[in-house]
Parts: structure tokens; C-alpha cells; sequence
């Protein structure tokens, strides 16, 4: 994008809404900014219709803030909840089906190489853990065998919230949840090992309750993805509404179940995308 | 590759020397590609269409197409499909049967999100038991998606419509899908002479600015800040929203009728007009139904031939003014539902006057004497 292009033009000023404005006056494109800016500048995500300690509305909002150039950044969904908050977001996004988000991003991805040969455009799959490890488990695993230029980050609630709490892949076993009323019969899908195999550059697990690390591996996922291969970022977002736990408590409990050892913080980098990091990291 | 000069679409379609070659329906896909200027393709196989798609790597091979891949289904590909149409290139798929069905949530999107894709659906029966023989029910799921339906009789038709497919569909004013369907086998895997345009013309790019909706490249303002009232909040405008959208879309498929009155010559051929029963159908059914009127006429009955083009939009008023002044209207079709018979019977005046059929299905060809049965009865 050439972000002069955003600029309102003379004597409409007035007549823009005021969070366009502001958007254009003081927000993200082009500033290189990260979440240590956060409450500085106008963000991504004007407001969220979530609900109340959403551990994925938190997660969307840091990964927006961690984007390396939103005013390249293509965004693609999936159904979910947090298709529910994408309309507030002030980037293209896609909201495609429930599942098939990896496989609209490679369409998008391989026609944007077409269309802008010499210009970096990020696509970023940000959608749940029943699209990204259930209904479209085919189409993420067959993204990655292919070596699409994409990252897949799963906002991993550990159920189908949106449609009110069944049990999903990533559910723990044992877990009572909709549909699944005597507890789940398997235990959580590991796909951070999956992506590896299937030949992830990057993979990462994090969570909000590290903003910073959050932050980190976002950028490096998006950045390995636009010189080598595909990347995966799974965050812990839990969910207070299908859980039932006290919405103040979301970034506690993410603590004690890493403290607890059900939950662990993980960084694996293939060897080309270790040197590509090195050399852009250590030039900063 | 030979070197290609991007001509008018006009130029291209109606006054360009054509060279006639002995080809299948699959090659006529292959040929029509070749000169459409296609950006991107993706194949997913499925007999009897996998050849087209074969033959469509090996022009993307020869530089004809500048991206190709194989998906990993047909849901993934026609979401394929969708990403690159969004992301503004020309993008060309094919399927049929149930390849077809297995991507069906897609279908409605396409036209929902307003994409130009082209899709080429070589139609074939729809499974269980298990079948490759052709048959045109797919045709029936897919008449209320949104999405424009050509019917070719023959490889001409198709190669023909496949190049005006992409220029209808990218009008500013329609942009909506196009699929212009094939009877597989009777098409596809049929040799027949083949005027074909020449080899180093091509139509114009695509414009990805001329969309209704923007692009999705964050390249053009104001980005797409998704703030049109969500389906899922359930408030008047929210409601209101979603039904003028459809509404809209259904205005776009109506706005293709002069373009495709323009290259089709008119959404129907007419045979006869002064006949006093008509024959109207679509797809290789024309064809038997052509010996059938030979027939017929010889006997000294004066029948007539509809051939049906467009099945989206459909031709009603074409249609209502023909059966008017008929004693009779017969429809034969490739399938055992009796689509286009109920779909012309909704558009007709005196419904009665239309025979529902001769219909085969399963695979079997249409022996004209079936449809000469009717028009006998009919003459009585
Ligand atoms: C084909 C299809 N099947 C089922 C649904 C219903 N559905 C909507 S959202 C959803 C669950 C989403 O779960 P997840 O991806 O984990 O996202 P979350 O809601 O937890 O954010 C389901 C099953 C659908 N939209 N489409």
C-alpha cells in the first residue's frame, strides 16, 4: 500500500467518521510499530463484540499490534468467533467458510505474487482451533506439504465457542464439554509436532499472558514465511464463556496451567529460517 | 509458446479468421484457455472432466498460464479459486459431478463475494451407485447459487462461451461467477470439427480495479474495514443488509442479459419460429432433438427447435413468446428430475402444454425416436 493513498482528501475531513480519521491520522501503516506502542497510536481492532475476558479478543489484538506491515497484510478467516470481530478490523480480511481458510490464502497468496512480483504482501490465517485442527485440519496440513508463503496462527480456546461450547481437537481428554457429555475420549491433537513434519519453516506456541513473547514469535512466523516457507503460531486463548471461569481470571489461568505443566511455551526453527532470523535480528 | 497480442473481445469472437480442427471437448477447453489470458488455474481431477484440466497444466507448462497447481479437493480448490479471484486475477477451474457437489458450500460465496471466476462443470451423475456416466442433475443443485450457467450443445459452444464467460462475468455491472456447463462423455470425450480462433490472439487482462467490491491487496482505500452491519447480529439492518445483498446479486445475473445477448447472439436459438410445437432444450439434447425434427418435418409436421444457452438468466420472456402461439411444448433432458421442464413450466403461461420429458439418465444417450414418439403425439 502506499500509505499517502490513505490520506482523506481536502474538505472531507469532517465528514469521514471520526475513527477513520483517526486511523489515518495516527494509525500503524507504514510506522513499524509493536505492542510496546499499544495505547499510543490508533490500532487494528477499533472495539470488539466478544465476550467479557475473551482470551481470543486479547490474542487477536496483540497479534494485530505484532504486525510486521499491516499495510501489506491480507488477513483470512475462518467461522468462528473471532469472525465476529474482524468487521472491526481496519485490514482486508476474508471471512472465507469454516474450514477453508488455508486454501483461500494460497489462492490469495499465489495472485498476489502474480500481481505484486516485487513487493511483499503477508497473508496471515488467524481462525480457531475446531477450523484450523478439525474441519480444516486437510486443508492447513496440505497448505504446509505444498509450501505456501503463509502463516496459520490458531487461536486455540480449546473448543467451538461460537457455536456454544462443543468439544473440539484441542479440547484436554478427559474434558466435559457440549457433545462430548461423558468427556473427551482423546487427548489435545499436538500440531505444533504436525506442522513440523509437514514442514513448517517456523512454529510456536504462546500465549497473551507473555505479551512480549507473543509478539516475538508472530513477527518471526510472519517474516520467515515471506522468505521461506510456511510458519504456524498456536496461541492458548481461553474462553470464560464455554469454560466458566471468571472472566478477570483469563490471563491467571493461562499462568498456573503453564505452571501446572498443561500448557508450554515452544519455538521450533528450521535451520534456513535460523539464519534468515539471525540476519535480520542481529541488524537491528 | 507463441508470441500473443491481446485484441478486442469483439475482434476476437465474431471476426477473426477461424481455422476448423477434428478436437475434443477437452481440447476445446485447453484451446479456449489458451487464448483467454488466464492468471492462475487449479485442477482437482474427476472423470470425465480431468482431461480438460490435464491438458490446461500443459498450456500453463508452455507459459499460456502464469500459475497452476493441484489442490487437495474440490471444497479446497473452488476456495482456491475464491482466494485468487479475490486477490484480482483471472482464474479458471474445472469440475463436474461430484467434484461439484463435495465443493458445493463455495458455490454461493463466489457469487455472494461478486468474483468473475469461470468454471467449466462437465457434468456427470452424482453418486451412489457409484456412477461416471454423464448426467445433467448436478445442473438442478446449482440453479439458485448465484451463478451463471451456459449450456453447451458441442465443443464449439464451448470453446466459444468458455472466452465470453470471462467477459461477462468480469463486467463491472455483473461480476459474478460464470459456469459454463458440458455433458461429459458426449462432449468431453467427443471429437467434432472446431472453429477455432487463431493462436496469437488473446482477450484482455482482467482489472482487478474494475470490481465492485474491492480487491483484497490493500492497495486501494479506504481498506476494507468490514463494518457493514454482521449477518449474525440479529437487528433490522443487519437483516435488511443481507436481503438487498442477495437482492443485488440476483440484479447482477439479470444486468448479463445484454452482454450475453451480445455474444450468444440471444440467450436462445430458434429454429422454425413459426412452428406449431417446439422442442426446447439445452445441451447435447439439442443435438437429438435436431434428427428428431429432421425427421418429423419430413412427415410433414412443422416442429420447431429452442435451444436453450442461458439457463442463468433464464430466457423467460424468449420462452413465454414461443410457447404462446405453440400447440405443444417438449422437453427432453439428460437427467431424471425434469429441471428445465419445471423451470420452463414456472415461466409459461399454460403449463399444460409442456411435455415433461423424454428423459434418460444414468449415462444413456437419447434415442431421437422417443422424442419423435411425442412429437407424433402431440401432432394427433
Ligand atoms: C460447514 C459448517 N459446519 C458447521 C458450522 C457451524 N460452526 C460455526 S463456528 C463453529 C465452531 C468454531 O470453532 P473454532 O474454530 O474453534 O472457533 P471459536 O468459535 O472457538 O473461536 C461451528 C461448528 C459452520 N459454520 N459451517
Amino acid at each position: 500500500m502506499k500509505t499517502g493513498m490513505l490520506k482523506i482528501s481536502p474538505g472531507f475531513e469532517d465528514i469521514m467518521p471520526p475513527e477513520y480519521r483517526e486511523l489515518v491520522d495516527n494509525g500503524p501503516y507504514g510506522k513499524n510499530y509493536g505492542i510496546g506502542d499499544l495505547g499510543s497510536y490508533k490500532e487494528l481492532l477499533e472495539e470488539h463484540p466478544l465476550c467479557a475476558g475473551c482470551g481470543l479478543a486479547l490474542s487477536l489484538r496483540l497479534t494485530l499490534a505484532s504486525l510486521p506491515m499491516p499495510e501489506d497484510t491480507v488477513i483470512v478467516g475462518s467461522t468462528g468467533c473471532s469472525a465476529l470481530a474482524f468487521p472491526q478490523v481496519a485490514l482486508h480480511n476474508i471471512h472465507s467458510l469454516f474450514g477453508n481458510q488455508n486454501a483461500v490464502a494460497s489462492g490469495l497468496k499465489r495472485a498476489l505474487k502474480l500481481r505484486f512480483p516485487d513487493k511483499e504482501k503477508d497473508v496471515v490465517v488467524i481462525a480457531g482451533d475446531g477450523a484450523t485442527a478439525d474441519i480444516g485440519l486437510d486443508m492447513v496440513m496440505q497448505s504446509w506439504l505444498r509450501r505456501e508463503k503463509i502463516t496459520t496462527i490458531m487461536l486455540d480456546n480449546e473448543a467451538y465457542a461460537n457455536t456454544g461450547g462443543q468439544e473440539s481437537g484441542m479440547s484436554m481428554q478427559g474434558a466435559v464439554l457440549n457433545m462430548a457429555p461423558t468427556g473427551k475420549k482423546f487427548p489435545k491433537l499436538s500440531l505444533p509436532e504436525i506442522a513440523q513434519t509437514c514442514g513448517c519453516a517456523y512454529v510456536a506456541a504462546a500465549s497473551p499472558a507473555k505479551p512480549k513473547q507473543l509478539a516475538k514469535v508472530v513477527r518471526r512466523a510472519i517474516l520467515v514465511a515471506r522468505e521461506i516457507g510456511p510458519t504456524y503460531v498456536q496461541l492458548y486463548s481461553p474462553c470464560p464463556t464455554n469454560y466458566k471461569f471468571n472472566p478477570k481470571e483469563t490471563v491467571s489461568l493461562i499462568k498456573q496451567r503453564e505452571k501446572d505443566g498443561l500448557y508450554q511455551s515452544k519455538e521450533y526453527i528450521s535451520q534456513e529460517a535460523k539464519a534468515f532470523l539471525e540476519s535480520i535480528e542481529v541488524k537491528k | 509458446m507463441i508470441d500473443q497480442k491481446i485484441v478486442d473481445p469483439d475482434y476476437l469472437l465474431f471476426e477473426a479468421p477461424r481455422t476448423s480442427e477434428y478436437i475434443t471437448g477437452s481440447e476445446a477447453v485447453r484451446e479456449a484457455i489458451k487464448r483467454a489470458n488466464v492468471d492462475m488455474a487449479i485442477a482437482y481431477p474427476i472423470t470425465p472432466q480431468s482431461e480438460s484440466m490435464h491438458l490446461v497444466g500443459d498450456i500453463y507448462a508452455q507459459g499460456y498460464v502464469k500459475e497452476y497447481f493441484r489442490g487437495e479437493n474440490e471444497f479446497a480448490v473452488m476456495s482456491s479459486v475464491a482466494g485468487a479471484s479475490m486477490a484480482g486475477v483471472r482464474v479458471f477451474t474445472a469440475t463436474g459431478g461430484p467434484g461439484t457437489m463435495r465443493a458445493f458450500e463455495v458455490f454461493p460465496t463466489w457469487a455472494g463475494a461478486r468474483l468473475p471466476i469461470v468454471c467449466a462443470f462437465m457434468t456427470r451423475g452424482v453418486n451412489s451407485p457409484l456412477t461416471i456416466q454423464p448426467d445433467t442433475i448436478e445442473m438442478a443443485y446449482l440453479l439458485e447459487t448465484g451463478i451463471l450457467m451456459l449450456h453447451a450443445e458441442n465443443s464449439q459452444d464451448l470453446h466459444d462461451m468458455l472466452l465470453m464467460a470471462f467477459m461477462v462475468a468480469e463486467k463491472t455491472d455483473v461480476h459474478i461467477p460464470v459456469g459454463v456447463f458440458a455433458d461429459g462423455f458426449f462432449v468431453t470425450h467427443t471429437r467434432d470439427k472446431v472453429n477455432m480462433l487463431p493462436e496469437d490472439c488473446k482477450l484482455p487482462s482482467y482489472d482487478p480495479y474494475s470490481a465492485p467490491v474491492p480487491v483484497m491487496d490493500m492497495e486501494n482505500v479506504p481498506v476494507r474495514q468490514m463494518r457493514d452491519p454482521f449477518v449474525m447480529k440479529s437487528n433490522f439492518i443487519s437483516y435488511a443488509a443481507h436481503a438487498s445483498w442477495q437482492q443485488e446479486i440476483d440484479a447482477a445475473a439479470e444486468r448479463s442479459r445484454k452482454y450475453l445477448n451480445h455474444y450468444l447472439g440471444g440467450l436462445i436459438d430458434v429454429e422454425h419460429e413459426d412452428a406449431d410445437i417446439f422442442i426446447a432444450t439445452s445441451g447435447t439434447a439439442v443435438s437429438q432433438s435436431r434428427e428428431a425434427i429432421a425427421i418429423a418435418r419430413e412427415e410433414g409436421i412443422n416442429v420447431g427447435l429452442i435451444k436453450i444457452k442461458s439457463i442463468r438468466p433464464f430466457p423467460r420472456e424468449e420462452i413465454c413468446a414461443l410457447a404462446s402461439r405453440a400447440k405443444g411444448i417438449i422437453v427432453p433432458e439428460f437427467n431424471r428430475v425434469g429441471w428445465l421442464a419445471k423451470e420452463i413450466c414456472n415461466v409459461i403461461d399454460e403449463p399444460r402444454k409442456v411435455v415433461r420429458g423424454p428423459r434418460v439418465f444414468g449415462g444413456m444417450t437419447m434415442p431421437p425416436e422417443l422424442i419423435l414418439a411425442e412429437i407424433r403425439r402431440i401432432h394427433q
